[in-house]
């Protein structure tokens, strides 16, 4: 072993629970095509959306969970874990997909508008399961709003090498991630899709986030402590939340366009989702920074009753995850079969919430029942699952 | 009781009210009028009295059946026009096909700028990119350099991105299509035809019912010819050609 193994601290952050709780309710409403409710996801109001907050925390407990294994057992059997974990997930998405696949055939049924004969080209797509079915299980194929999970098995994968490093030499791993990212804006690298084009989020760039997360969680954090709560920090933070606001609007209401400045403009658009710009990775640094500094860890609020039900869908990110793309596209069928009104939008926004805290409580009462919660006996063999998820 | 039932037909009054309103499928001026100003089409009504449309689309521009033609958006923005402007010699041609990516419709631009002489072109794309999933960034190559040339051609630009489909929306990611159309919009200072929030907004509205499955082509060709009218506002506004100026005089 190494000597200088940073120290992992034991005590649980609910902060990273809570806000991936959130994450993953603003996921699920952004993910309801047409849904009024989206209108207060934070995508709306600035450059990066949950999608970051996700990828950041995930990275952050990957190496909290696995870090403690590679140091309490070593290299391979932290990586077994890791690849079993990879494995969860690649299972939890061929199932989605069987979901999405009985969704789209059944909403297509009998769908004749003569208005769209163009978009229904798409689903002679759909007839053809051969082709599809095995690029999908190569996750080349990745329906609408399937991209997080493939993202995530990518990362995943990668991470026992850079798990590895981090816990020796910290500064080099990070310095490793950004190169990538930094190749990845020069010579476009990204994974092929199917039928053509591209990953939507782009692993190679993306990894960024998620080792940033993993080095936070490795002692990074820490270090960083002073800057981020240095008044200089914080007047930049806000400052560039309130541009990002700015220039956010000028998208909602067509007429205020005329205020941005083509030179401005010339420099921050188009701002990739797909690579993570950079405008996005800065406005997620933002936030984490006004979350760090005025949300400080032994807030006594944390352990409230109101904020129980984030917290608990965060500790069970997979399934609430999964359960989330669920409910989207049932939420979706709800509006084709039933009703597409205001009222229904909200119903089902809300219902799946509560759908999504309940399935959380109910997983939470079964880890306790069978004696893995904490406190309970068998907490060391499951070590991946005493730290939350990763 | 009596103030209930008062109440109660105010209520009944705006509902038909806004109903009747929605029949017309106003568009709300937010959506339409932008800052971006057609000057080839004003000079061409105003020197020449005469208005060359083309329609450069994908099969969403057209509608299929006997009367297809006639009832799709390019041959109502005609009439649209027409009867917007009198004594100018209006003609919109439409280039729309199925399946057509942004690509494939600027293979043959130079030669159609030279047959049809376009003082404005309405660009409808994006549906066919975003279903073939076309690399964004070539996407956005393709409309940037075509909106370019038809400016050093003489001909003013309407960009109109996809329609609203809420069936399919599960299927077909339009979104990074829709942002790029609309940053080229704005970068190249052409109106863009929000067609996508448009239809949106009758959906919501109640104009239109657009999740409807059926196959009765009667509210196909009252969106088209809805859309049709819609540009042609949006034509008369950005080229600054308010109605009445342009009447010739007797």
């Amino acid at each position: 072993m190494a000597p200088e193994v940073p120290a992992i601290t034991t005590e649980r952050d609910l902060r990273l629970d809570l806000f991936r709780g959130l994450a993953l309710w603003l996921i699920f409403l952004d993910h309801i095509p047409s849904n009024i409710v989206s209108w207060i996801t934070i995508r709306n109001y600035g450059f990066s959306d949950a999608t970051e907050i996700f990828i950041f925390i995930s990275g952050y407990t990957a190496a909290f969970v696995y870090g403690r294994a590679m140091q309490e057992r070593g290299l391979v059997v932290a990586s077994a874990r890791i690849l079993k974990r990879v494995w969860q997930i690649y299972v939890a998405h061929i199932f989605l997909l069987m979901i999405y696949l009985a969704e789209i055939s059944y909403v297509a049924q009998g769908f004749e508008n003569p208005l769209y004969a163009e978009e229904m080209k798409i689903l002679e797509f759909f007839q053809q399961p051969d082709v599809t079915i095995i690029q999908a299980m190569l996750l080349k194929f990745k329906p609408v709003n399937m991209d997080v999970l493939p993202l995530y098995i990518i990362l995943l994968l990668l991470f026992p090498p850079i798990l590895w490093l981090l816990q020796r030499k910290a500064t080099l791993a990070l310095a490793g991630s950004v190169v990538v990212y930094a190749l990845v804006w020069e010579f476009n690298w990204n994974l092929r899709a199917y039928p053509s084009g591209t990953w939507f989020f782009n692993p190679f760039a993306w990894q960024l986030l998620f080792v940033f997360g993993a080095w936070c969680a490795l002692g990074g954090a820490d270090r960083l402590g002073r800057v981020i709560r240095s008044p200089v920090t914080m007047v930049i933070a806000i400052v560039y939340l309130i541009f990002a606001f700015a220039v956010t609007m000028t998208w909602h209401f067509p007429r205020t366009a005329i205020y941005m400045p083509n030179w401005l403009a010339e420099i921050i658009y188009p701002i990739s989702k797909t690579n993570l710009d950079v405008l996005r990775f800065a406005h997620f640094l933002a936030l984490a920074a006004l979350v760090i500094r005025f949300l400080p860890r032994d807030w006594a609020g944390l352990k409230s009753a109101w904020l129980k039900p984030a917290i608990l869908c965060g500790e069970h990110s997979l399934e609430i995850f999964c359960l989330g793309v669920f409910l989207a596209f049932a939420g979706h069928f709800a509006m084709v079969e039933i009703s597409s009104k205001v009222v229904m939008q909200v119903i089902i926004s809300v219902l799946g919430i509560a759908a999504m805290i309940a399935t959380a409580w109910l997983l939470t009462w079964y880890k306790n029942a069978e004696g893995r919660g904490p406190g309970g006996r068998r907490k060391i063999a499951q070590a991946d699952l005493a730290g939350g998820e990763a | 009781m009596r103030p209930l039932i008062a109440a109660l037909t105010v209520i009944w009054l705006a509902a038909v009210s806004t109903a009747a309103a929605q029949e017309a499928c106003d568009v709300p001026g937010n959506l339409l009028f932008s800052e971006s100003a057609l000057n080839h089409v004003t000079a061409a009504v105003k020197n020449n009295r005469q208005l060359n449309v083309v329609v450069f689309g994908t099969g969403s521009s057209a509608l299929a059946g006997p009367d297809g033609v006639a009832s799709a958006y390019p041959a109502r923005l005609q009439v649209a026009l027409t009867q917007r402007l009198p004594g100018v010699a209006v003609s919109v041609v439409s280039l729309a096909k199925m399946g057509q990516t942004a690509a494939d419709m600027t293979k043959d631009i130079d030669k159609i700028i030279v047959d049809l002489k376009p003082n404005l072109v309405v660009w409808q794309t994006g549906t066919v990119d975003a279903m073939r999933g076309v690399e964004p960034d070539q996407f956005r190559a393709v409309l940037d350099s075509g909106v370019d040339k038809l400016h050093d051609k003489g001909s003013d630009v309407i960009l109109m991105n996809m329609q609203y489909s809420p069936r399919t929306e599960l299927v077909i990611a339009l979104s990074v299509y829709a942002d790029n159309m609309r940053e080229i919009a704005r970068e190249n200072e052409v109106p863009l035809f929000d067609r996508l929030a448009i239809m949106h907004y009758w959906n919501d509205t109640g104009a239109f019912d657009l999740y409807a499955g059926s196959k009765n082509s009667k509210t196909a060709q009252r969106v088209h010819d809805c859309i049709g009218r819609a540009v042609a506002a949006m034509v008369i506004d950005a080229a600054h050609l308010n109605d009445a100026a342009t009447r010739t005089p007797k």
